[in-house]
């Protein structure tokens, strides 16, 4: 794993010119926007559990895209080869190719770590680490090398995450003190704070109460300003509510349909999906 | 169902049963059993070792009946003979065992841990783990003689004026005696450390060497240095393998200064050995000698088991 740091692994992911697609304006569809991710035909085997048939879809930038289904469809993995945290699965066996920025992730000369850099992610459960909240917020920072005003990053990451308010005068404690959404709100600075490319996140809100998980929706909505965002959902309420695309996976690791997001919930193509979404399946 | 029925249903008084009873006197019988043994022990061992430093000392004023207590603790120099009773020429070669055992076993069991919890395969972690249990369950014994007869030759070619019996290989074959007890605890502390946070940091972009050191030890810090201290408690006390390779001849020397690794002396526990197998006589000075070395030996370790709780509770993480 030497040499993660080197530049010229950066250079493997060809970055694109990223202001084209900052000029769509709040109101006006993101359909314009440029591509961040595009998956062709991605496969995915879990041992001999066919996970994902063939998903293909393009995420815009700067835009939150969500991914619905019932549980066990595959969602979660999907978003899981987009950092190639599956990785880590000694089983997980991944085909097809899944471009970031033109940049195939699956070449044999991409390091998944240096990917890991440029897309950040959120999971499920909060997982902040047995540190202080200060260093939670800088950890991407240091193992990065990146040098810079940590103090300031701290302050900045914290206030997108909406939880500067709450913990600026306790930055020194540690950041297992914290609630169950607060814990929630870290691992969002802590993934923004070395201010990745796009932000895949896991069902964030799914362990935490209602007022926490308005507090993680409005959050979500805001980044999409600077990030990309991919979030799993299971909650399709949240998916209508937060997204500009959805995209709906059903039992048996397919991709049913995937528009925009109103389009989906008021007049989708596929009756399958029409079931799903007013609750006769699934 | 009427209320009679009712009423004797409710109040059938389960726990007072004959069975019920004759388990639990049972049990408690057994649970007791360790306690009663610790204290009848730790009782021998006071009651002797006061004996030691009192009985003797006021009511006869002979020379060479007497320990003082301030002597004992004080004095350097162990001859029986004459009546020298300086117990940390004992305490400084059983400690220098303990600080050569730890500078090989801590370093590599921890670093044996992180293999075995993040590196290893599921195939290499199969072979890996039985085989640390071989290295745990070799006979003492068999320890000693291995450092005798290889390791002190070995040695040999280094430092040409090493002795015969030394603390150097006393100390490193302690130290392998201990490493599976480190490796094995702290790797049960590391796979303890919940996946979610080894997600999060990879998540991140950490590689494995960040992920190991920056999360995963130090969230299984407190198993860790449970480990430490227990594996150390188990090295001041081992035995068998001290007494064959350390050497005969008590003898006081500094533990800081690593030449003094190259000679031979005689930790506590091999200098009870050699007091039980020459022939003392029973309630003689050098026979009461047997229980304060066993007394100091249990502080010791009492204490190293005092810290180890200590540091458990202080740096235990709750997820």
């Amino acid at each position: 794993m030497t040499g993660t740091e080197d530049p010229t692994n950066d250079e493997m992911l060809v970055q694109t010119d990223v202001s084209e697609g900052l000029s769509a304006s709040e109101s006006s569809p993101k359909r314009d926007a440029g591509t961040v991710i595009s998956s062709n035909d991605i496969n995915v085997w879990y041992g001999d559990d066919h996970a994902l048939t063939d998903i293909s879809m393009e995420i815009p930038e700067n835009s939150v895209t969500a991914m619905i289904g019932p549980s066990g469809c595959g969602k979660s993995t999907f978003l899981r080869c987009i950092n190639r945290m599956n990785d880590l699965i000694d089983v997980a066996r991944v085909e097809g190719d899944l471009t970031l920025r033109g940049k195939n992730v699956y070449d044999n000369d991409v390091d998944p770590v240096a990917l890991r850099r440029r897309v950040g992610m959120v999971f499920q459960k909060p997982n902040p680490f047995p540190k202080s909240i200060y260093e939670n917020v800088i950890y991407g920072l240091k193992i990065q090398g990146i040098e810079g005003d940590y103090d300031e990053i701290v302050e900045k990451s914290l206030k997108r995450a909406a939880l500067w308010d709450e913990v600026k005068d306790r930055l020194h404690e540690s950041g297992l003190d914290l609630s169950g959404g607060q814990q929630q709100r870290l691992c969002i600075a802590r993934a923004i704070a070395p201010d990745p490319e796009v932000l895949l996140m896991d069902e964030p809100a799914s362990a935490l109460d209602p007022v926490a998980t308005s507090q993680i929706e409005d959050l979500v909505e805001e980044l999409a300003e600077d990030y990309t965002v991919v979030i799993v959902t299971h909650n399709m309420q949240q998916a209508a509510r937060i997204s500009d695309k959805t995209a709906v996976f059903l039992t048996g690791g397919e991709l049913v349909e995937f528009d925009d997001t109103q389009k989906i919930f008021e007049n989708p193509e596929s009756q399958r999906v029409e079931d799903y979404i007013t609750g006769k399946f699934g | 169902m009427s209320t009679d029925d009712l009423e004797t249903d409710l109040t059938r008084n389960t726990e007072n049963t004959p069975r019920e009873l004759l388990t639990r006197s049972f049990f408690f019988l057994c649970a007791a059993l360790s306690v009663v043994t610790t204290i009848s022990i730790v009782g021998l061992l006071v009651v002797e070792a006061s004996k030691f430093f009192t009985i003797t000392a006021p009511l006869m004023d002979v020379k060479g009946e007497t320990a003082s207590l301030v002597d004992f603790l004080t004095g350097t120099t162990w001859q029986i003979n004459n009546q020298e009773f300086g117990v940390l020429a004992l305490v400084s070669s059983t400690l220098m065992v303990t600080i050569g055992s730890a500078v090989i076993a801590l370093p590599l069991g921890v670093a044996t841990a992180i293999y075995l919890s993040e590196y290893a395969s599921a195939q290499a972690r199969s072979v890996l783990k039985p085989a640390l249990e071989i290295l745990a369950g070799v006979p003492t014994v068999v320890y000693g003689f291995f450092a005798l007869i290889y390791i002190t030759p070995a040695l040999g070619v280094v430092f040409p004026g090493i002795g015969t019996f030394n603390m150097l290989s006393a100390s490193i074959v302690v130290g392998i005696m201990i490493i599976p007890m480190v490796a094995s605890i702290s790797e049960d502390a590391m796979s303890a450390v919940p996946d979610e946070l080894r997600q999060a940091g990879y998540g991140m972009g950490a590689t494995k060497f960040d992920v190991s050191t920056g999360i995963v030890v130090p969230a299984a810090l407190s198993g860790i240095f449970s480990s430490f201290i227990l594996a150390l408690s188990r090295a001041i006390g081992e035995t068998m393998a001290v007494t064959v390779a350390a050497g005969a001849q008590a003898k006081f020397l500094n533990p800081i200064n690593p030449a003094s690794y190259l000679e031979g002396a005689l930790p506590m526990t091999a200098a009870m050995v050699q007091l039980l197998n020459s022939d003392i006589t029973g309630g003689g000075l050098a026979y009461r000698s047997l229980f304060a070395i066993g007394l100091v030996l249990f502080v010791i370790t009492l204490i190293m088991n005092v810290i180890s709780d200590y540091v458990a509770r202080r740096y235990r993480e709750v997820y």
